[in-house]
């Protein structure tokens, strides 16, 4: 057996998405922004909660999407993350009394910190390697949550009740409503730092590495420390929609964040469109809204449903949304001419 | 002394399940050069249809032999279908792939078979073995068999034309090809023969974990952490890392204060990390180096 693999028949890991596709223009951003703001008005609060973890799930996806889409490197442990920021918020509020907003950022630090140091023994790991060694970490971690000795802070298998913030100055709107533009003001804050992030000389490191280590560092890359850093950033978006969400279902326990929330992320990226940020939102409506359309379909054949949509998914628009959203533009541009 | 002699016999007798699954595991990375996520959903649906066999008053060997036959059929056909496809496509898609064929094996299995426990037979019996308390002659049986099993895969890949075959299709694609090898066929073959292994596993296992949809889950991430111990390359060392990660197991158990059962899981995957991150290639895989 000969010991050298040809690179040139590998599949590559992640397709190379250059940076000008990995946005929206900015016609199409205004009218989502719209949307996303006048929707929730006419809507029950019931929808509303699920708009906000809509947004909350877009975040997460968003933050694989820059680690995997951005850098090229996989990941099957975002739900750790998540659980890190979403106990780190829910500590900080139920034990030390400490603002819901200002949680967020010490959530989005210590899991940037966190997934920082994650990412220096998976700096040694590639491709289906590192899938194995971050999914190993989401499976760990409600384990480590469960743990005795932190059971004073982390409430052990019971896990602890977060209060639901009121809206501030006195706004007559309902608590979900107000978590509602909460989290769209912090989603909409973090996707414009995420686009000029991949546009900068940083998101551009990412893009060289994504595409090729070895040029990427004989350009002068610094390619662990980008990678490091690729890997600390998505661990603190991911921190901060963990906050997020344990603030909106006001509830964290162990049991809610296991592999299967980690495997929802992934998926979602994949039916989003690797490496397109506004897919991001896409994927995320298709892990909150398909399980319940499965569902309804059958009962008892729910995961069945769920596994055929998804492979149909892949067979059909194997780069996701994005594909969907090019086939759009460009018979809007012939319909515009014709 | 006593205590540790105790402890290393039962570790090797977990570790026979561990060795069965990843043989599975490194069986179909060998061909496909991925990690089939729903290796442990296969396995589990073959024995389902084992168990029925057996409620349809099928003898047991039968079972065995039809259940084998029908995994390997399972296996191909499954390539066929939705895999084939995917061949070129990025490790992403795959992956996703891997994850819905997760989600649909495991629910027709609940749909069909309920999420109720069943007992599973033993041809073995569960008798202690040797009069030692710690090993049941189940436990002995699946020993022998992993290691039979080893041995006849070695054999096969080793002095039959087919797996030599097989091994060029996987190492050099190009020039199997070439040389008038059907590398297409040899990727399906190696899914039938690592689907027949699978349902090897869940027959020896069910006995052990009692049999349900989701029996699989905790074993695969065990057999995973014994595959990467030995070398996702070497089918011999998947066997020696499914023994080492049980003794391991037990062995931490025992002596580490603290791990109790709770801790096992995360032991096996710090085990899994730092074996990726000490040695990548494990034990007695390969390294691969890569030509730029």
């Amino acid at each position: 057996m000969s010991a050298i693999e040809e690179t040139a028949n590998e599949a590559p890991a992640v397709e190379a998405v250059p940076k000008r596709a990995m946005t929206l223009g900015t016609g199409a951003s205004l009218v989502m922004l719209a949307l996303l703001i006048i929707g929730p008005m006419f809507v029950k609060n019931f929808i509303v909660f699920q708009l906000t973890m809509l947004l909350i799930y877009a975040l997460a996806v968003l933050a694989l999407n820059i680690l995997t889409g951005g850098s090229g490197q996989f990941s099957l442990g975002q739900s750790a993350f998540y659980a890190v920021g979403a106990y780190t918020s829910a500590i900080l509020m139920e034990h030390m009394g400490v603002n819901y907003a200002l949680t967020l950022p010490v959530a989005g630090l210590i899991c940037f910190g966190f997934g920082f140091l994650f990412g220096q023994p998976a700096l040694r790991l590639s491709g289906i390697y590192l899938a194995l060694a971050t999914f190993a970490l989401a499976v760990a971690m409600p384990q480590l949550l469960k743990l005795g000795v932190f059971e004073h802070w982390t409430g052990g298998v019971q896990g602890l009740v977060v209060t639901k913030p009121d809206a501030p100055f006195g706004l007559p709107i309902s608590q979900d409503r107000w978590l509602y533009y909460f989290t769209l003001a912090v989603a909409i804050g973090i996707y414009i730092a995420s686009v000029n992030l991949l546009k900068s000389r940083s998101g551009r490191a990412f893009m060289a590495i994504r595409d090729n280590e070895i040029a990427a560092s004989a350009m002068g890359v610094d390619v662990a420390l980008y990678k490091t850093l690729a890997f600390g950033v998505s661990a603190g978006i991911t921190g901060v929609a963990g906050g997020l969400g344990a603030i909106a279902v006001q509830f964290v326990a162990p049991d809610g964040y296991t592999i299967t929330l980690a495997i929802s992320l992934f998926l979602g990226m994949v039916v989003g469109g690797v490496g397109w940020l506004p897919g991001s939102i896409v994927g995320s409506a298709f892990i909150i809204f398909v399980p319940n359309i499965a569902e309804g379909i059958s009962k008892g054949l729910s995961g069945a449903v769920f596994g055929v949509l998804l492979f149909l998914v892949i067979f059909l628009v194997p780069h996701g949304a994005r594909q969907v959203a090019i086939v759009a533009q460009h018979m809007l541009g012939k319909f515009r001419k014709g | 002394m006593e205590l540790f002699i105790n402890q290393v016999l039962a570790g090797v007798a977990t570790g026979a399940i561990y060795a069965c699954m990843a043989l599975a595991v490194v069986m179909i990375y060998q061909a496909i050069d991925h990690l089939n996520f729903a290796q442990g959903e296969m396995a589990m649906f073959s024995t389902f249809v084992a168990w029925q066999l057996m409620q349809w008053g099928v003898p047991y060997w039968w079972a065995f032999l039809l259940t084998l036959a029908f995994s390997f059929a399972g296996g191909i056909a499954i390539e066929r279908a939705l895999f084939k496809p995917l061949a070129k496509a990025p490790v992403l898609t795959n992956v996703a792939g891997f994850i819905a064929l997760f989600a649909i094996v495991n629910s027709v299995a609940g749909l069909t078979w309920d999420f109720t426990i069943k007992q599973f037979p033993t041809p073995f019996g569960s008798s202690p073995f040797l009069g030692s308390q710690l090993i049941s002659t189940h436990q002995a049986g699946m020993i022998g068999v992993t290691v039979g099993l080893l041995i006849l895969l070695y054999l096969f890949f080793q002095f039959t034309r087919i797996g030599l075959a097989m091994r060029a299709a996987a190492s050099l694609p190009e020039s199997a090809r070439l040389v008038g090898i059907n590398t297409s066929w040899m990727i399906a073959l190696g899914w039938g023969m690592a689907s027949a292994i699978g349902a090897i596993a869940g027959i020896l296992i069910a006995p052990v974990v009692f049999l349900e949809p989701n029996m699989m889950g905790g074993v695969l991430i065990y057999g995973f952490a014994a595959a990467v111990l030995g070398g996702l390359t070497s089918p011999l060392g998947a066997v020696v890392g499914g023994f080492l990660v049980g003794v391991f197991e037990n062995l931490a158990g025992t002596y580490i204060p603290g791990v109790g059962n709770e801790l096992k899981l995360p032991i096996a995957l710090a085990l899994i990390i730092t074996v990726l991150v000490l040695k990548p290639a494990g034990l007695f895989g390969r390294p691969i180096v890569k030509r730029v």
